[in-house]
């Protein structure tokens, strides 16, 4: 799966955290929010199997970017976050 | 005596011993190690910064691939991870945080600002940028938006500030002494004395 740049995506509302043991680079404020992919940063080594020495398949990671106001339902109109995420905590809206 | 009583020191000594020892990192390996750490300073980063300001492919090659910019500079690279550089408009002021821990450009900026780390920091530089900005004196235009730079994974990124006015015909080496690390890291803005 590749997604092009100013495709929406929405981030899993997943909390693995819950589950046991785990070590995610995704933000709780991001979870189940909608972004838009601004591009592809390069693969890297998934960091939750490389934090437990486990073989870490090359993942895709993107820049996303997230409106400031909707995540919060506060701040300026046209300020935004942008956060680097796995490919597998994005879905393609 | 127990591995939480030792001194610091002994421990180290140790520690270092047992990384020879199996073979994982030999003494002169961890000497390479601290002095690339001890060359990473905000020193570093204004040298980018005030070349970018000076001649405009090094600012195309920074933008682009920011780790081979500060390698052109003889600033070391080696094992660093990959360096995103933000570059501040008139229309766009970037602010970065780490808001799962402490991520920061070390090899061009060193060790973050106490604050940096903080819970306060990281937490309010995303639900209240424009609040913590205020805080550090700085005010944006209204008409510039802020984008929040939260580094959460394998890249490090450093923000390019707008070169101040009234620097027109300054040497690089003066342009450097004016840029700080906040202004690296966007919480401040690049100012005259």
């Amino acid at each position: 799966m590749s997604l092009a740049p100013g495709r929406s995506v929405r981030v899993k509302a997943d909390w693995p955290e819950l589950r046991g043991r785990c070590h995610i680079r995704t933000p709780h404020y991001v979870r189940g929010q909608t972004g838009t992919i601004l591009r592809h940063l390069g693969d890297f080594p998934n960091p939750e199997d490389l934090a437990f020495a486990r073989p870490a398949a090359a993942t895709p990671l993107y820049h996303v970017r997230f409106d400031q106001p909707s995540l919060w339902g506060e701040g300026a109109t046209g300020d935004d976050i942008v956060i680097e995420l796995f490919a597998h905590w994005l879905e393609p809206l | 005596m127990t591995i939480a009583t030792l001194d610091h020191d002994t421990l180290l000594q140790a520690l270092r011993r047992v990384l020879a020892e199996k073979d994982i990192a030999q003494p002169d390996e961890i000497a390479e190690r601290i002095r690339i750490t001890d060359a990473g300073t905000p020193a570093q980063g204004a040298r980018m910064v005030a070349r970018a300001w000076c001649d405009p492919a090094f600012r195309t090659l920074m933008l682009t691939d920011g780790a081979r910019a500060a390698a052109l500079l003889d600033i070391p690279m080696r094992g660093a991870p990959p360096l995103g550089v933000l570059e501040n408009t008139a229309d766009l002021h970037h602010l970065v945080v780490c808001t799962l821990c402490s991520c920061y450009p070390r090899a061009v900026l060193g060790y973050p600002p106490f604050w940096f780390k903080s819970a306060a920091y990281r937490a309010r530089a995303v639900r209240d940028p424009r609040g913590l900005l205020t805080e550090f004196g700085t005010t944006l235009p209204a008409a510039t938006a802020l984008r929040v730079v939260d580094s959460t994974a394998d890249y490090r990124w450093m923000v390019l500030p707008q070169r101040p006015h009234g620097t027109e015909g300054w040497s690089e080496a003066a342009l450097a002494r004016l840029v700080r690390a906040g202004d690296m890291i966007g919480v401040t803005i690049p100012a005259l004395a």
